[in-house]
């Protein structure tokens, strides 16, 4: 006979555990990568699986010669980590090598420096996508443009000669006239980063991960929605000079932020309150950078900014007692 | 549908031994009667070595305040009068008596006529209670006497009865009101007189339909007795969540139910009312589940406190299952693990549960990814994650001031989060060390 | 030209703004403190342990300033040497103290108190020992979770994997009495070095009845007092089934240590025994069966 288990109560466990979640997580990625693969072609899959495969092996490296820890690469954040990262970067040749750079830094600087997933205070892929922005700026504003049709990557193989401006760049540049129409906005048919393009895309994986309880609408509505109202009043007040709320939102990072890179459970705020008030920082300073800053984007900084944040605001925003 | 505020879970019911009917459970060879069954201080042994006793006979006088009187649930004799070492392990005054037939005490009513005019006046059943050494069934086993002296500058507006049960696996409650609904709903009426209260209100979780039906139709006989239905969710049978769910108020931090003039009572504790007050039936039994999804039969049973977790075992299933992982007394949500099968079961058992090995072991434990849930799932608005890292760091004195005390140990939290961190063990430890400092500071 | 004029200008005025508001909040919010603190302070290990009671070294130092002299105060992690750089700043004589050094108070090893049970929760002492007796199902054993090597500051405390109880390493191990307030069950207690670091023991905290005892312990003290009629010099006591050993008394003969039947006595840091004592070892040994019985039958008819 076995010995007896103690231990204090309860005895019993829910389903649920931090793998799931992040399996999860980048099954709701999956979408998003076929629309990517898509537009982008043979580029695009070859981003995503050499970062997805540089962000689990420097994980791996770090654990095993460096902190000298059991391995957690099994748990799916780091896969998770890779393909946002992928989706952060535009689908050049270039970057198919540039992306080991930004999973290490994302990987070793963001995320495992602070002692592994859980306990960083910034979205790793977020700060290896900041990290290549500033360190290769050329490299980073350089954007393919999306095959014509939706199987050009099996008869025209992808080159960087056709390379093009995101419809943010091309308005920077140009003025509000540039934009274009809603509709490729929505599906993605637009210049851009590998995962940004296609809101449709982010939307169904949102969706799946709203059902499954592991995010909540409050960061995304409150993200959008602010971006969504701050830009609205900016283009009522100059329609020449500000953009169209609708676009703001369908362009750029908005949607791949708002609903996955604002919504890391590890760097978000934990109350509904906190998370609403985040997500409304998020929007404003999206805004703010877009109009007003040197670059185009600000979705990744104004995140970043929040980020640095979040535990401000676990302390400011309590759950409401039951007892009080 | 009625439900209690905030937080909660949904655990895996496994109701499994519901059609169980209850069954004697035979008296054992010896057994072993700890003096303290209960919340508070111990009784006192008022029998010596080589007595002979009845059953239903006094042999534990209550002295404290806190405290309650023991009955000797057999007949024989006392065998010695020594320290035993309860199911936890843990070394308690006990009486031991080697067990010679069934004799009980004359006064004992045991007609199966059911009686339902009770003549006594409020104070007379509280003092009854006492001498019955009536006690709360639901787990913390506060002597009930003391909780229905009401204080003079208190008043109590609802009676409640807890019929929830929330926990997983456990049927006691359910197989009782299936069985002896006239008797409870007697038991709750003498409830209600002792308590002057216009209205007793019977909450039961929907997922009951047939004892919401059973107890729907007696209630209808009475006056006074209303049976609310109401949504499953654990931990509804929490004392707080259920005044909140039934009457919408919220006991304050560090106040009694009496407080925002409730008072809870376990349905079974209205069936023993009902037999120490009608029937001067001592509280010498009650009714336990033993249950497990790898045991071939599933029971409830009539069981004397003082019969050892061995004898039960032995009887139920003969030997534990090759895969078990933990006994645990009590359901899997806040039951305790047993760890010394020789100890004896006492006033506040409620079951037998045999989990396995699979379920038994916790999974290794990763980072907190703070994820939330566990603040989502705590029904009382605390912040488990928290306590977590306070109480690892010794900053006792912070998690104070989040309102660690508030806590109730439902174990939602650890429930729920997805890093296997033992939340509830840090909790209990901060609250422990807490109680220690407000002791200290008091001095 | 003018540029480089105006940025030094402008960043000089500043300058001289911001160095009057510091003087003035410096002035305004000064804490006027005894030099004499720093300088004690300075001697002090700084290692802020906790083992004079005090928040860390800082507020004793502050706590020797203020009372003037070193009565009732003393740094054990420092010793004699601190206490004497001390005395020398505060103009006073050093308390005498005699060195001391944890020392554990229990051999229920894996081997000697097997597991009846498996712990499965939160791995920290006061947790477990408020959920239960602990794997051995001795209430006074080590739980072997390791509180007391977490909370030494000097890492002087390890678990042995191989027998799950603290070991201390004399060398680092500065008696500042830490692990003494984490153990949960009082197994460490702080004793006299001794001479030559010689010490003789009782490796057990167990108060139950003898036979108790050994049911969850095969080296517990069953409080049988052999010890206590051997010694010649009256170091033992009897309590509780528990028999002590006042270091204060104990001239370190041994005499106990072969009399005892569980071996619960320890004596430490002795040179390995030679071929002399080893021909009374040996009855000593034959003689400890017979000696157990009649330690529990005594025992119960005491109670």
């Amino acid at each position: 006979m076995k010995l007896l288990n103690v231990s204090g109560s309860p005895h019993v466990h829910s389903d649920e555990s931090t793998k799931k979640i992040m399996w999860r997580v980048n099954l709701a990625l999956v979408p998003t990568l076929i629309v990517a693969i898509a537009f982008f072609g043979l580029n695009a899959l070859l981003i995503s699986l050499i970062s997805v495969a540089s962000c689990v092996l420097f994980q791996w490296l770090i654990e095993k010669f460096l902190l000298k820890t059991p391995s957690t690469i099994g748990d799916g954040s780091a896969v998770v980590t890779g393909l946002l990262l992928a989706f952060n970067v535009p689908a050049t040749r270039e970057m198919i090598l540039l992306v080991i750079i930004a999973a290490l830094v994302a990987i070793g600087i963001g995320k495992m420096s602070f002692g592994g997933l859980g306990k960083n205070p910034f979205n790793p892929a977020l700060v290896g996508r900041v990290f290549m922005l500033i360190s290769f700026p050329v490299q980073m504003t350089t954007w393919p443009k999306p095959g014509d049709n939706l199987f050009s990557m099996v008869s025209v193989p992808t080159t960087d000669a056709t390379t093009g401006a995101t419809p943010l760049g091309l308005i920077k540049e140009n003025g509000v006239q540039a934009a274009g129409q809603v509709w490729d906005y929505f599906i993605g048919n637009i210049g851009g980063s590998l995962g940004e393009v296609s809101a449709l895309a982010i939307l169904i994986g949102a969706i799946y991960l709203l059902c499954r309880r592991i995010i909540s609408w409050h960061i995304p509505v409150s993200f959008i929605g602010t971006a969504f109202l701050f830009s609205g009043i900016l283009w009522l007040c100059d329609k020449t000079a500000f953009v169209d709320p609708v676009t703001t939102i369908l362009t750029g990072g908005i949607m791949l932020g708002a609903c996955f890179m604002a919504t890391d459970m590890v760097t978000s705020p934990m109350t509904k309150a906190g998370q609403l008030v985040f997500g409304f920082g998020c929007g404003f300073l999206t805004i703010i950078i877009r109009n007003w800053g040197n670059y185009p984007e600000g979705v990744s900084f104004a995140i970043l900014l929040m980020n640095s944040v979040t535990p401000l605001l676990n302390r400011w925003f309590k759950p409401k007692r039951f007892a009080n | 549908m009625k439900t209690f505020a905030m937080g909660g879970v949904h655990p895996e019911e496994n109701k499994i031994s519901t059609s169980a009917a209850i069954e004697e459970f035979p008296l054992p060879k010896t057994a072993v009667i700890l003096m303290n069954q209960h919340l508070g201080a111990p009784a006192t042994p008022c029998v010596a070595k080589g007595d002979t006793v009845k059953v239903g006979q006094l042999i534990g006088k209550a002295e404290a305040f806190m405290c309650a009187n023991v009955h000797s649930p057999f007949s024989g004799t006392v065998a010695k009068i020594d320290i035993c070492k309860d199911a936890f392990g843990l070394a308690k005054p006990a009486i031991y008596i080697n067990v010679e037939g069934d004799e009980w005490e004359e006064s004992i009513d045991r007609t199966p006529d059911i009686k339902r005019e009770c003549s006594l006046e409020p104070k007379e059943i509280v003092d009854k209670l006492k001498a019955m050494g009536v006690v709360g069934l639901g787990g913390a086993t506060f002597p009930t006497h003391i909780k229905y002296s009401i204080a003079p500058d208190k008043k109590a507006e609802y009676l409640i009865i807890n019929a929830v049960e929330c926990e997983p696996y456990l049927t006691s409650d359910h197989r009782v009101m299936m069985e002896h609904a006239e008797e409870i709903c007697i038991g709750v009426s003498i409830l209600r007189k002792a308590l002057g209260v216009p209205n007793a209100y019977i909450g039961i979780e929907n997922n009951k339909p047939e004892p919401i039906a059973v107890m729907k139709a007696m209630a209808a006989k009475f006056e006074g007795i209303i049976v609310e239905p109401l949504k499953v969710k654990y931990p509804q049978g929490a004392e707080k969540q259920l005044i909140n769910a039934i009457t919408g108020r919220r006991v304050p931090s560090g106040k009694l139910p009496i407080d925002v003039g409730c008072v809870v009572s376990n349905v079974g504790t209205a069936y023993a009312v009902y037999e120490a007050i009608q029937k001067n039936k001592p509280l010498v039994e009650n009714i336990l589940t033993v249950t497990g999804k790898k045991l071939e039969k599933q029971h409830n049973y009539h069981v004397r406190f003082g019969t050892t977790y061995n004898d039960i075992i032995a009887h139920a299933m003969g030997t534990l299952p090759e895969t078990t992982g933990k006994v645990i007394s009590g359901g899997p949500m806040m039951g305790k693990a047993v760890s010394n099968l020789d100890g004896p079961t006492t006033k506040g058992a409620s079951s037998v549960l045999v989990i396995d090995e699979s379920e038994a072991k916790r999974a290794e434990e990763s980072n907190c990814i703070r994820c939330g849930k566990c603040m989502n799932a705590c029904p009382m608005g605390l912040e488990p994650y928290l306590f977590s890292a306070l109480v690892k760091n010794r900053r006792i004195e912070e998690a104070g001031q989040h309102n660690i005390l508030d806590c109730i140990e439902c174990g939602c939290c650890f429930f729920s989060c997805p890093a296997n961190k033992p939340l509830l063990d840090e909790i209990r430890l901060g609250k422990n060390l807490y109680r220690g400092i407000l002791m200290a500071k008091k001095k | 030209m003018t540029e480089i004029w105006s940025a030094v200008l402008v960043l000089s005025i500043t300058g001289a703004i911001f160095a009057m508001v510091l003087y003035f909040v410096a002035q305004k919010f000064k804490v006027v403190e005894d030099p004499l603190i720093d300088e004690v302070a300075e001697v002090l290990p700084g290692a802020n342990c906790g083992g004079c009671g005090k928040a860390g070294c800082r507020a004793m130092a502050e706590a020797f300033v203020k009372q003037g002299n070193m009565e009732g105060l003393s740094c054990p992690a420092g010793g004699a040497e601190v206490a004497k750089k001390v005395a020398a700043l505060l103009g006073c004589t050093p308390e005498e103290k005699e060195p001391q050094v944890a020392v554990v108070r229990c051999n229920g090893s894996c081997a000697n108190a097997t597991a009846k049970t498996h712990y499965d929760g939160l791995q920290d002492c006061a947790f477990a020992n408020s959920l239960y007796t602990g794997e051995s199902g001795c209430a006074f054993g080590c739980l072997g979770l390791g509180n007391c090597s977490r909370a030494c500051q000097f890492d002087a405390l390890s678990i042995d994997p191989e027998t799950g109880l603290p070991v201390v390493n004399e060398d680092k191990c500065v008696a500042c009495g830490a692990c003494v307030k984490a153990c949960p069950r009082g197994i460490i207690e702080l004793r006299n070095k001794g001479m030559k670091n010689r010490r003789v023991f009782v490796a057990c905290r167990n108060k139950e009845k003898g036979a108790d005892a050994r049911k969850s312990c095969s080296a517990a003290c069953i409080g049988c007092g052999k010890c206590a009629k051997t010694c010649p010099f009256g170091a033992i006591t009897v309590e509780n089934n528990l028999a002590y050993i006042d270091f204060n008394v104990c001239k370190l003969c041994r005499k106990c240590v072969a009399e005892c039947p569980t071996g619960a006595i320890h004596a430490v840091n002795f040179p390995p025994k030679v071929e002399r004592p080893a021909a009374p070892a040996a009855p000593a040994a034959e003689a400890s069966q017979p000696a157990t019985a009649e330690a529990t039958t005594n025992n119960t008819t005491q109670a």
